[in-house]
C-alpha cells in the first residue's frame, strides 16, 4: 500500500499561487520543477516508525489572515510568547500564512540585518534568497516531502546578518496557525555571514484538536566562517497537525551552531535535525527535549556529520513519554574520512512515565577516520526510585518530587532559551503536558 | 516544650531476602545525641535507611514509633513531615534541579499550604546557614549534588538539616570522606542544632567525629543488633582499644552480617 498523496494541487494552481504572491520567476519555476519531482519520489522512511497512515494530504493550503494593529491586540495565547513589558523590537508574527506583525530595530536595519517574512524577502532580496534556498542545506529531491515542501511553500522567515555584525538581542518569530486546518509549509532561512553572530527563537503554535492539518517545515541555517548562531525553538502544534520538520545546519570554518529545540507537538511528528560541520574547527551542539502523550507517534533524528578537521559535534536528546505515546530517538554522529582530530559525542535519554508508553534511544556512530574521539550514552527507563526517595526524605511529596526530576531532566534546553517569556512558556507547556 | 521521641523496637530488616537487622532496640529523645558505632558491615546504615523508608529495605518484624505514631505506616515524605531527617551517606545527584530550589521545596514541605516561606526570608536563612558551614554561595545555584565533591555533598546534607530543623535527625556516616577541616565545619553545624527539641542519631565507625560532637549515649552494633550501650567513655575506650575486646567479651567471632551490609 502506498501513501495517499494525490493532492488537489496541480501546475496551474501552483502558477497562480506563485503569481498572486508576486514571486520571482525562479521561484515559480522551482515550484513547478518540485511538483513534477514529487510525483516520482518516495516518502521518507524514518527508522522504526511507520508513517503510512499519517495524514499528509488533508489541509488547507492557502489561508490568509489580517494583520494586527498592535501587539496588544494579539490574543492572550500568543501574547504569552512576548515580554509585553519590554517589547522585542526584532519580531515577525505570522498568522496562518500572512504576516500579522513585523518589526526590526532601526539600528539593526542600518547594519544591514534582514528579518522579514519569506514573501517579502523574495520580493526585496530575491538574489540573496535564491543563493540559499534549497541549495547548501536541504535538497529538493531528498524525498516526496521535501519536494512537496518546495512546491507548496506558503510561509516562513528570512534572517540575514552581514559580515562582522554581532547581534546581542534575540530575533524572534512566532508562527501562529490560527485557522485549525491551515497548512504550515514554512521555509525558514537563517544566514550568518563571516564573523557575525545572532540568536534566533521561533515558536509554532496551533489549537486544532479535531481538525486535520499538516506542517511541512524546512529550515536552513548557514553559519559562514567564524559565525555564531544560537537557534532556539518551541514547537507546539496541536493533536490534529501532522508535522514534518527538517532543521538543517551548515557550519563553515570556525563557525558554531547551537540548537535548542523544545519539541512539544501533540500530533504525529517526524523531526530531522542535521548539521554538517564542513569547515575545520567548526562546532555544533544539538540539544532537544520532548514530551510525548496521548496516542502520538514521533520520530526524532539528531545527526551531526563531521567533515572539517578538529570539528566537534555534540548531541543531547531527552524525552519524556507518557500515556500511550511512542517515540524513536535517533542520535547519529558521523565522522567523514579526513576529519582528523574531530569529536562526536551524544547522549540520549528517555524517561517513561506509564507502562503503555514506548521510547527507543537509537545511538549510532559512523566513523571513517582513525584520529578522532567519539562516545555515546543512552538510557531508557523510569524515574529513578532512589532519586525519588532522596527528595521525599525531605518531605517533598511523590508527585512534586517527580515533577522536579522531570523539569530537571528537560532543563538542558529550557535554560538555554534566551527569551524569558518563551522560556516560561516552554516550562508551562511541559507542566501541562506532563500533568 | 520537650522534644520528640523515636522508639525502635525489635527491628528486623531484610534486603533482597537477606536479614540484616536482627532485633534492634533504641530510644532517642529530644535533647539527646546518640552515637551508633561499629565496624563495617554490621547493619548501621541499614538501620538509618530503614527508619527513613528506603525502597530496597523491608521491615519484617518490629516497630518504629515517633511520639507513639507508627512510622512504618508512613510514606517517606510523611516520615519527613512528621519530624524525621536522614543525612545520607550517598546523596542522589539530581540534574536540572538547583540546590536552592530543592531546599525551598523542602522547607515549604514542612509548612502548611498558604504559609510558604517568603523568598527573601528563605534566601536570608540559606545565606546564613551557608556562611556558617563555610560553603561557596554559588553552590545554591548548582544542580543538586551534581559534580559536588564528597565534602560538598556532606556539607549540603548539613545545610538541609539546618534549614529543615527536624525533631529527630539520623546522620549516616556524615564524617566519611571528610578532611579534618571539613569535619570541624560539619560538626559545628550539627552542634548548633543542639537543643531540648532536637534528638540525633549519629552513625559512624570512626571515633574521631566524636572528638567534635560529644554523644550522650554510645551504642555498639554487631551482627545486626545493638550489643553494647554506654556513655561517652565507651567511645573513648573504642578509640584506645578497638573493637576486639567487645568481641571477646561477647564471644563474637565474625561481627558482620549479610554480605553487603
Amino acid at each position: 500500500m502506498t501513501v495517499e498523496t494525490k493532492l488537489p494541487y496541480d501546475q496551474d494552481y501552483i502558477r497562480s499561487f506563485s503569481a498572486n504572491r508576486n514571486e520571482p520567476d525562479w521561484m515559480q519555476e522551482l515550484r513547478i520543477k518540485a511538483l513534477e519531482l514529487a510525483e516520482g519520489l518516495e516518502m521518507p522512511k524514518p527508522d522504526k516508525t511507520s508513517i503510512k497512515r499519517w495524514n499528509f494530504h488533508d489541509f488547507k493550503h492557502d489561508v490568509s489572515a489580517e494583520t494586527i494593529p498592535s501587539l496588544k491586540d494579539l490574543p492572550k495565547e500568543i501574547q504569552v510568547f512576548l515580554d509585553m513589558e519590554n517589547l522585542n523590537e526584532n519580531l515577525v508574527i505570522q498568522r496562518n500564512q500572512s504576516v500579522a506583525y513585523k518589526s526590526l530595530s532601526s539600528q539593526l536595519e542600518e547594519q544591514g540585518v534582514i528579518l522579514t517574512d519569506i514573501q517579502t524577502a523574495l520580493e526585496k532580496h530575491s538574489d540573496l534568497v535564491q543563493r540559499y534556498y534549497m541549495k547548501d542545506a536541504v535538497q529538493i529531491d531528498e524525498h516526496k516531502l521535501t519536494a512537496l515542501h518546495t512546491a507548496l511553500m506558503n510561509g516562513g522567515v528570512f534572517v540575514y546578518v552581514p559580515k562582522n555584525v554581532q547581534i546581542e538581542e534575540p530575533l524572534q518569530a512566532i508562527f501562529w496557525q490560527e485557522d485549525p486546518e491551515a497548512a504550515t509549509f514554512n521555509h525558514v532561512i537563517v544566514v550568518a555571514e563571516a564573523n557575525s553572530s545572532l540568536t534566533y527563537v521561533e515558536n509554532y503554535i496551533s489549537k486544532n484538536t479535531d481538525e486535520n492539518a499538516v506542517a511541512n517545515i524546512v529550515t536552513e541555517v548557514i553559519a559562514h566562517d567564524n559565525a555564531n548562531i544560537n537557534f532556539g525553538s518551541v514547537d507546539n502544534f496541536s493533536k490534529g497537525t501532522t508535522v514534518y520538520v527538517n532543521r538543517r545546519g551548515v557550519a563553515y570554518r570556525d563557525a558554531k551552531i547551537e540548537w535548542n529545540l523544545g519539541q512539544m507537538n501533540d500530533g504525529n511528528t517526524i523531526s530531522d535535525n542535521t548539521t554538517h560541520l564542513i569547515g575545520d574547527n567548526s562546532y555544533a551542539y544539538a540539544k532537544t527535549v520532548s514530551v510525548g502523550r496521548g496516542e502520538q507517534t514521533q520520530n526524532f533524528t539528531a545527526k551531526i556529520v563531521n567533515y572539517g578537521k578538529q570539528s566537534e559535534g555534540l548531541i543531547l536528546q531527552h524525552g519524556v513519554m507518557k500515556e500511550a505515546a511512542s517515540a524513536i530517538f535517533n542520535g547519529i554522529g558521523k565522522i567523514e574520512h579526513g576529519a582528523s582530530k574531530s569529536n562526536a559525542e551524544q547522549e540520549s535519554r528517555v524517561l517513561m512515565l506509564s507502562k503503555d508508553s514506548r521510547g527507543d534511544a537509537n545511538p549510532i556512530l559512523l566513523i571513517d577516520e582513525d584520529d578522532v574521539t567519539a562516545g555515546h550514552a543512552a538510557s531508557v527507563g523510569r524515574v529513578d526510585p532512589i532519586q525519588l526517595y532522596y527528595l521525599m526524605s525531605r518531605g517533598i511529596s511523590k508527585q512534586e518530587a517527580e515533577r522536579l526530576i522531570i523539569h530537571g531532566f528537560l532543563a538542558p534546553v529550557v535554560r538555554e532559551i534566551p527569551i524569558e517569556a518563551v522560556r516560561n512558556q516552554l516550562t508551562e507547556v511541559i507542566e501541562r503536558k506532563v500533568y | 516544650m520537650a522534644g520528640s521521641t523515636l522508639e525502635i523496637k525489635d527491628l528486623h530488616v531484610e534486603i533482597e531476602g537477606q536479614e540484616i537487622l536482627k532485633g534492634v532496640n533504641l530510644t532517642i529523645k529530644g535533647g539527646e545525641f546518640h552515637a551508633v558505632m561499629g565496624p563495617n558491615g554490621t547493619g548501621k546504615s541499614t538501620l538509618a535507611s530503614a527508619i527513613m523508608g528506603h525502597p530496597k529495605y523491608e521491615v519484617t518484624k518490629g516497630q518504629i514509633l515517633l511520639d507513639g505514631e507508627d512510622v512504618l505506616e508512613m510514606e517517606v515524605d510523611e516520615r519527613a513531615q512528621a519530624g524525621l531527617f536522614l543525612a545520607m551517606q550517598y546523596p542522589s545527584e539530581i540534574s536540572g534541579v538547583t540546590t536552592s530550589d530543592f531546599l525551598r521545596s523542602s522547607v515549604n514541605a514542612h509548612r502548611e499550604e498558604g504559609d510558604e516561606i517568603s523568598l527573601m526570608k528563605f534566601i536570608k536563612e540559606m545565606d546564613g546557614a551557608m556562611d556558617y558551614l563555610e560553603m561557596d554561595k554559588n553552590m545554591a545555584q548548582r544542580y543538586l549534588n551534581e559534580g559536588f565533591s564528597g565534602g560538598e555533598k556532606k556539607r549540603n546534607e548539613i545545610l538541609q538539616l539546618m534549614m529543615i530543623q527536624p525533631a529527630i535527625a539520623i546522620l549516616d556516616e556524615i564524617d566519611s570522606g571528610l578532611d579534618i577541616d571539613a569535619l570541624k565545619v560539619v560538626s559545628k553545624g550539627i552542634n548548633k542544632m543542639r537543643s531540648e527539641e532536637f534528638g540525633c542519631l549519629i552513625i559512624t565507625h570512626y571515633q574521631r567525629l566524636l572528638d567534635y560532637i560529644t554523644p550522650d549515649h554510645v551504642h555498639i552494633m554487631m551482627q545486626g543488633r545493638v550489643v553494647k550501650s554506654g556513655g561517652p567513655e565507651l567511645a573513648q575506650r573504642l578509640e584506645a582499644e578497638g573493637y576486639e575486646w567487645i568481641k571477646e567479651e561477647l564471644g563474637i567471632e565474625d561481627e558482620t552480617v549479610g554480605q553487603n551490609a
